[in-house]
């Protein structure tokens, strides 16, 4: 096969952006699963709510769809923390998360798409900013605003996250609660409460994460099924809960796909985080990093 | 309530389903006929993930993979070599079946919760195929005639009785499955694996290899109802045969039924199923969906044994 130079090195470029990007779809997830062992595979349908929240005042208020998401971090986190209470109370407390806890989950992502369609309908929105159409070019690379903006505002939340858990004294509490929550028990802290934090943070990164979606691609509600392979393929490749290792798997999935969108077609695109996904389950279940 | 063995119940429930059919017939109504179809095919939907999921604890959320993977195996062979619909059937059973096994044996072995994001992933990846598959239709459908009626030894019968009484049967089968799986010791080492996997394998129970059983068995459930569902529509679509509608149906239904026995996926098939059916057509199918949904996280949360464990929990209140 004939492959130009060009081509390829822009594919890798837009693959790299879309890596960034995806971190950010990631963070979230690697918090609830990777640290918390919750299931949370509504994750997505939290990012499409996002997605519509940044779309509804960006259109009727002309509010920049970023700035919106950064508003709507706390109303998120109570979202997030209030989910948690529920499902601790319900299923976490009972030992019953493995089946409920997951049709619960399975209910929320359900329910929240069809209000979401019942709302706003199947058609395709979009946000308008002055950053949607402009790009810039260095040597042969082509960098689209509307990708390298959604890269940076990703890489920037997912700094942000990795500074929190490493270096305060509650992100290092949620680290204890994912290593040896008895042990903190006796230390005579809070699991529960330290979880619902934990939870309302990862919650919150949708906000961000659901307005970084609609900037780079129109949004209907559904879209959010094709970043349920996506995410937990990244989280698991990254090694549950490794933010360097989500990082670098979202990089890499980013540049395949992107790749695979190039050269074979963009329909393709959904089935490469699956492939994904088997493969590490199947040859590496630690994942890239994993221990 | 007195013990029933497997023939008698079997004969019971082909009796049961005789008068339906018969009553149906007697009516004469067509839309009475495609009408049960439906809930029969969520009969069977419910009852095979009930296999996996309230046996073994094991949630499946790729039913409409699997579903749309035997409606594929049908169109696939109708394009190929047409044979009749039963023996298409078996073949969907087979091919849904070992992708079952398949998707069992790579993430089985690992954390539970693995297994339920790989089905979850699975639906979207079958779609994207089949949207690039155009031997099946692509993502514009397949069109599949079906007749108007059908010969069978001298006497003849319209189609969609005949498509009716297939799905009877596969419904009779699953429920007769189920019942044999819960008496039996295969049902107890699925228990076993629901209650502590843990402690189970630490006694000898082959975890593994039940697991794999569960998910062969009911994946190949799965894909025999989605067999005759093209000739049933007439036109299909990718978006039709991975439709929402069976992924979260196949988990409520027997998650608003009760999933320790085989009666909870039966209960909640019949009930919501009917409901539905006629939501769909006074409401709208969102807003239907939407109530499916919202029942769903309520019986979770509220009714942890469902239908079936609240009318349990009231027998034994009575009883002093």
């Amino acid at each position: 096969m004939d492959i130009s130079f060009d081509l390829l090195i822009n594919a890798v470029a837009a693959g790299l952006l879309l890596g960034g990007f995806y971190a950010a779809v990631t963070a979230g997830v690697s918090i609830s699963f990777g640290m918390l062992d919750i299931v949370n595979i509504a994750h997505p349908a939290f990012i499409i709510l996002g997605s519509y929240i940044a779309y509804f005042i960006n259109i009727n208020f002309g509010v920049d769809p970023i700035l919106v998401s950064v508003i709507m971090l706390p109303v998120f986190f109570a979202l997030g923390a209030f989910v948690y209470q529920v499902y601790y109370l319900s299923f976490e407390r009972r030992g019953q998360e493995s089946l409920r806890g997951l049709a619960f989950f399975f209910g929320l992502l359900f329910v929240t798409e069809v209000t979401l369609i019942l709302v706003f309908g199947v058609d395709y929105r979009y946000v308008e900013a002055v950053y949607i159409g402009p790009s810039i070019h260095i040597g042969l690379v082509d960098l689209p605003l509307r990708m390298l903006v959604p890269c940076l505002t990703a890489l920037a939340l997912f700094g942000a996250i990795e500074l929190f858990i490493t270096h305060t004294f509650l992100g290092r509490a949620i680290m204890a609660v994912s290593q040896d929550q008895l042990a903190l028990q006796l230390m005579a802290a809070d699991p529960i409460r330290i979880k619902r934090i934990a939870f309302g943070i990862s919650i919150a990164t949708a906000a961000v994460a659901g307005a970084l979606l609609i900037i780079i691609q129109p949004v209907e509600p559904s879209v959010g099924r094709e970043y349920i392979g996506r995410v937990f393929a990244i989280c698991v490749l990254g090694g549950l809960g490794s933010m360097p290792g989500t990082l670098i798997a979202a990089m890499l999935l980013g540049v395949v796909e992107s790749l695979t969108a190039t050269f074979y077609g963009p329909s393709w695109a959904p089935a490469v985080a699956f492939g994904f996904l088997l493969l590490t389950l199947a040859f590496r279940p630690a994942g890239l990093l994993g221990r | 309530m007195t013990e029933v063995n497997t023939a008698k119940f079997a004969l019971i429930v082909i009796a049961i389903g005789a008068a339906v059919m018969a009553f149906a017939h007697w009516f004469n109504v067509d839309y009475l006929f495609f009408a049960s179809y439906t809930i029969l095919q969520f009969i069977v939907l419910s009852t095979a993930w009930n296999i996996l999921g309230g046996y073994c604890g094991y949630v499946n959320f790729g039913s409409a993979a699997f579903f749309a993977m035997g409606a594929y195996s049908s169109v696939f062979m109708h394009k190929f070599y047409p044979l009749p619909i039963p023996v298409l059937i078996v073949i969907s059973a087979i091919v849904t079946g070992v992708a079952g096994l398949g998707m069992g044996y790579l993430t089985l072995r690992l954390r539970g919760s693995f297994f339920a994001i790989a089905t979850l992933a699975l639906a979207v990846v079958l779609q994207t195929l089949v949207v690039n598959w155009e031997y099946v239709g692509g993502s514009r459908g397949a069109y599949i005639i079906r007749p108007e009626s059908l010969a069978f030894a001298g006497i003849t019968i319209n189609y969609i009785e005949y498509l009716f009484a297939l799905m009877l049967l596969l419904a009779v089968l699953a429920l007769v499955t189920a019942r044999v799986i819960e008496r039996s010791q295969l049902g107890f080492g699925f228990a076993t694996i629901r209650d502590d996997e843990l402690a189970a394998e630490a006694c000898g129970v082959p975890t593994l290899r039940l697991k794999l059983i569960a998910t062969t068995l009911s994946g190949a459930f799965m894909g025999m109802a989605g067999a005759p569902f093209p000739y049933y529509i007439g036109y299909l679509q990718p978006q039709s045969a991975f439709g929402l509608e069976y992924a979260v149906n196949s988990i409520a239904m027997p998650m608003i039924g009760g999933t320790t026995s085989w009666v909870g996926p039966l209960v909640g098939a019949i009930l919501l199923g009917s409901a539905q059916q006629y939501a769909t057509v006074t409401i709208s199918s969102a807003v239907n969906l939407l109530i499916v949904g919202l029942m769903l996280v309520a019986f979770v949360i509220i009714a942890p044994n469902g239908l079936i464990g609240l009318v349990q929990e009231r027998l034994r209140r009575r009883q002093p």
